[in-house]
């Protein structure tokens, strides 16, 4: 839902890496986004198409990396992906969970020319 | 042209939690507890202010920042009780950030404020990814909005330090299971509080004025 201030980050991060480089153009961003971090892939794809338009950045396709959520069960120990809407461990059924993964949210790396 | 691939592992949300940080710095200096109010829209958020501010004077100086879509209603609720209070408007966005709260300490009298209430914009989803510069998160769930919330918007309650499930005086009338609510949230946040409160009749408010009291001596006590 917050997909405006996430993209002018990812712009910003990458006009800054690519300076200090320095580099004519971006062509490729790989990003990290979990599935829990509730971010839309279309939905960045489209505010960045608006706001890197005249900058180096401007053709750069988005690649999406989207680990998906992985939980910790505190009582046995199990590492499970949730089914659905169900958290509880299904070794031990209890809801003892701690998220391991899917929450990421990182410029992973980009290409310049 | 020759392509080249920099490697830059560098988190989205990191410059706002640099300038998260500062605004914390910022309010440590002068002794300010600053609470993150989270919750969905209608929850109770500026109930629960409004009798915090009223349940807390005159021993506690209250200053709120209010964040909204639009309107001052929430500020003008604020002002009639003699608070400091700074509304944010936020046209299209969802959720408060650093920034904003930076540019509201810039408005306050934060030489005479002992307790700071940031009441964020009503949404389960992005206030819980947005560091503001608070010391702690409380979270409201209301009654209506049913107990499997934590399933559905897990980040928002493994973030809070304390949950109040507010609207307590509609439990004859609903569905919703307290207990089967608390193994939920405890199971995802084993550290937190959960309280159940009545903004509307002041039931079991107590136990947050007093957690609020606890937590505000404990900075005095960090920072004097």
């Amino acid at each position: 839902m917050h997909e405006l201030s996430i993209t002018k980050s990812i712009l910003s991060i990458t006009l800054e890496k690519a300076k200090a480089v320095p580099a004519n153009k971006i062509t490729k961003i790989n990003l990290t986004i979990g599935e829990l971090s509730g971010i839309v892939d279309d939905c960045v794809q489209f505010y960045f198409d608006i706001i890197s338009k005249d900058t180096i950045a401007a053709e750069a396709s988005l690649s999406f990396h989207r680990p998906p959520t992985k939980l910790h069960c505190r009582n046995c120990g199990t590492t499970f992906t949730p089914d659905n809407l169900n958290w509880a461990c299904p070794n031990c059924q209890e809801q003892k969970i701690e998220i391991i993964s899917g929450r990421e949210c990182y410029v992973e790396s980009i290409e310049v020319e | 042209m020759e392509v080249k691939v920099l490697t830059i592992a560098e988190d989205i949300l990191g410059a706002n939690k640099e300038k998260a940080r500062r605004n914390q710095d910022r309010l440590d200096k002068h002794g300010i507890l600053t609470v993150n109010v989270m919750s969905s829209p209608g929850a109770g958020k500026t109930s629960l202010i409004l009798r915090t501010i009223n349940g807390l004077k005159p021993k506690t100086r209250v200053a709120v920042i209010e964040g909204d879509v639009a309107s001052r209603i929430d500020a003008d609720k604020v002002h009639q009780q003699g608070v400091p209070v700074i509304q944010i408007n936020i046209p299209g966005g969802c959720h408060l950030d650093a920034g904003m709260t930076e540019n509201a300490l810039n408005n306050l009298p934060l030489e005479e404020i002992d307790l700071l209430l940031i009441e964020n914009v009503g949404n389960l989803i992005c206030p819980a990814e947005f560091a503001l510069g608070e010391h702690k998160k409380v979270m409201l769930l209301s009654l209506p909005e049913g107990d499997d919330k934590p399933y559905k918007y897990p980040l928002m309650f493994t973030e809070a330090d304390i949950v109040l499930v507010n609207k307590l005086d509609l439990l004859p009338y609903l569905d919703f299971n307290i207990t089967a609510f608390s193994q939920a949230v405890t199971g995802l946040n084993p550290k937190v509080k959960i309280s159940p409160v009545s903004c509307k009749t002041g039931e079991g408010l107590e136990t947050w004025f007093s957690w609020l009291e606890d937590e505000i001596r404990k900075m005095k006590n960090r920072h004097s």
